[in-house]
């Protein structure tokens, strides 16, 4: 049985169908990188998988929908990075990732020994255990995205989703949250996450979805949905593609060329 | 932030700090009253009648409103700034506070406050909670943080409309100056009868928001991040409005409006506590209750001749004050 399954999933804005239909099975211990130009609908579709949007289809996890569940059901089932990345308060980053523990904690009780190890290991992860009793609202942009990426790690749920992560990190920064991301995968867990950067997805990713007009376009292993033709297609541009053993590359080159349209019949 | 004090240390000095301001407004007054002599009077009631009557009957009433409703606007202005993650909300920001005036002035510019004194604070407390239900509904169901303030805003100013019109359409000029000074705000000549007709909306109040903490902190993230770490937001915005409501309804409706500690109290114990909204809560409870206490303490010594109002020294020492705050956290962030 699939761990997260979307069954004719379909939101409406207005008159437009922002998701359009879409049916998905994703197992566990797949990190699945949700690719597709602006507007696609990758946010849309996450945020629909989160409960935040109506919709019409079935969410389920492990069979069972996610709609029937009470909010702390899901906190203890999907872990989940919004797009926007605000801190409203000065408080401690220790204390943001700590944040990711709440689903697991009892009100006014202090943290017990996992959830301190939950903390350390995230920020160990992103590598911002030396930031921790920084206040979370004096830090650049690429160390709150980390900061706010540990809290995601430190919820430990069977399902982490996250919508663009990696916006805003530097190279090294963005190879150790695809790398964490695919040893989450490997020890059985499953990672969603929207990504507007080909590269990281094309080579860590075990499986690409590619929307657009909120519809899927391409599903599949890397190689079988970065192509050429898909992304002339959907972001208009131009690629070289090459691959070595350890996975496809991808090199953006330019705007694709206008074809002249083969007429339909 | 991490706090420069120990929580439990922070909350234990603020509470003795509670606890002197109320020894030192028992003790404040202009009938002279030795300090045993209160003391006795005020529990045993073994002294003369007048001073057991000027102990129980005007400074004890005097002296829990004082906490009491200083109190409730440290925590609701903690929770709400907590609640909308904007440093300027205060509990007025709702219409609660003018809504409450409004009542109240109805029943001062009828000439039933005249008849009946109860009646002044039961209709400043329906008002305020009608004008909850209103703001409520006027935001919708989608619970939008942007919505609820515009909300409030739009009921605010009716209500300071409609206390206009009754300012301008009083009978007589008597009406009208007791209907401005009742707006001013004070806590003289309260007594146990407010007490008891206040006091348990202010403890419901209490009760609803002191179970908020752990969702405000997790509000600290955003909306979308909270509801994703199992916080039912529709919940706890039922929670911190109606709160807020009958807390600060029940409070503007025995003192008048009282404006600033709401505002500033939450932002003097941010710091204190490491801005953690969920330890901002009861901080800003005591440190409200301290600092209505002190003002009224102080509005009788500055001027023990004429009733210099505590909601006028409020906002004349508050304003300043938040200017200065407002500079000094724009340096620190620059």
């Amino acid at each position: 049985m699939s761990r997260l399954s979307l069954h004719n999933v379909t939101v409406r804005l207005g008159h437009r169908n922002v998701i359009d239909n879409i049916s998905l099975d994703i197992g566990a211990g797949e990190f699945v990188g949700l690719l597709g130009p602006n507007g696609a609908g990758k946010s849309t579709l996450l945020r629909t998988i989160m409960q935040e949007l109506a919709h019409e289809g079935r969410i389920a996890i492990d069979g069972r929908p996610v709609a029937g569940m009470t909010a702390a059901e899901r906190a203890l089932q999907l872990a989940y990075l919004p797009q926007a990345r605000n801190i409203a308060w000065p408080i401690s980053v220790a204390e943001v990732v700590a944040l990711g523990r709440l689903p697991r904690s009892r009100p006014f009780a202090s943290p017990t020994p996992a959830d301190q190890t939950a903390v350390a290991e995230a920020m160990a992860r992103m590598d911002i255990t030396g930031l921790a009793d920084r206040p979370a609202t004096e830090l650049s942009g690429g160390e709150t995205a980390r900061v706010l990426i540990a809290r995601l790690l430190a919820q430990e749920t069977p399902i982490v989703i996250a919508d663009e992560p990696a916006a805003g990190l530097d190279p090294s920064h963005q190879i150790t949250l695809v790398e964490t991301f695919a040893d989450l995968a490997r020890s059985g867990r499953t990672v969603i996450a929207s990504l507007h950067e080909l590269p990281l997805a094309a080579r860590w990713c075990r499986r690409i979805i590619l929307i657009s007009n909120g519809r899927v376009v391409a599903d599949g292993i890397p190689a079988e949905v970065i192509t050429g033709d898909n992304l002339s297609q959907t972001y208009g541009i131009e690629a070289m593609l090459t691959s070595d053993t350890r996975g496809l590359i991808v090199a953006p080159t330019g705007l694709a060329r206008k074809k002249a349209q083969a007429p339909e019949d | 932030m991490t706090a420069p004090v120990p929580y439990t240390l922070l909350i234990g000095m603020l509470s003795a700090l509670v606890g002197l301001l109320f020894a030192g407004s028992l003790l404040t007054g202009p009938a002279a009253i030795g300090f045993t002599d209160s003391l006795i009077a005020l529990v045993s009631g073994q002294s003369s009648d007048a001073v057991v009557l000027v102990m129980r009957e005007i400074r004890l009433p005097r002296a829990i409103l004082g906490l009491m409703i200083g109190a409730s606007l440290g925590l609701t202005g903690a929770a709400l700034q907590g609640y909308l993650r904007n440093p300027l909300a205060e509990p007025a920001l709702l219409g609660i506070s003018a809504s409450a005036s409004l009542g109240a002035v109805l029943a001062i510019y009828t000439g039933l406050a005249a008849i009946l004194p109860l009646s002044l604070p039961i209709l400043a407390l329906l008002a305020a909670i009608i004008a909850v239900f209103v703001v409520r509904l006027l935001a919708g169901s989608r619970s939008d943080v942007a919505t609820l303030i515009l909300a409030g805003v739009a009921v605010t100013s009716f209500a300071g409309a409609m206390t206009a019109l009754a300012l301008n359409l009083s009978p007589n000029p008597f009406a009208a100056l007791e209907i401005v000074f009742w707006m001013l705000g004070s806590l003289a000549d309260r007594s146990m009868a407010d007490v008891w007709l206040a006091s348990p909306f202010m403890l419901a109040g209490w009760m609803m928001i002191a179970g908020l903490g752990r969702a405000l902190d997790a509000l600290t993230l955003g909306e979308a991040t909270a509801r994703s770490l199992g916080i039912r937001l529709d919940r706890v915005q039922a929670l911190a409005v109606f709160g807020t409501a009958v807390s600060v309804g029940a409070a503007t409706s025995v003192s008048g409006a009282i404006g600033f500690i709401g505002l500033i109290v939450p932002h003097l114990m941010r710091p204190l506590v490491g801005a953690r909204p969920s330890r901002l809560l009861l901080a800003s409870a005591l440190a409200g209750a301290a600092m209505l206490l002190a003002a009224d303490i102080a509005v009788r010594l500055i001027s023990p001749d004429t009733d210099l109002k505590i909601g006028v020294l409020t906002a004349l020492v508050g304003a300043p004050f938040f200017l200065w705050l407002i500079i000094k956290t724009r340096r620190s962030v620059l």
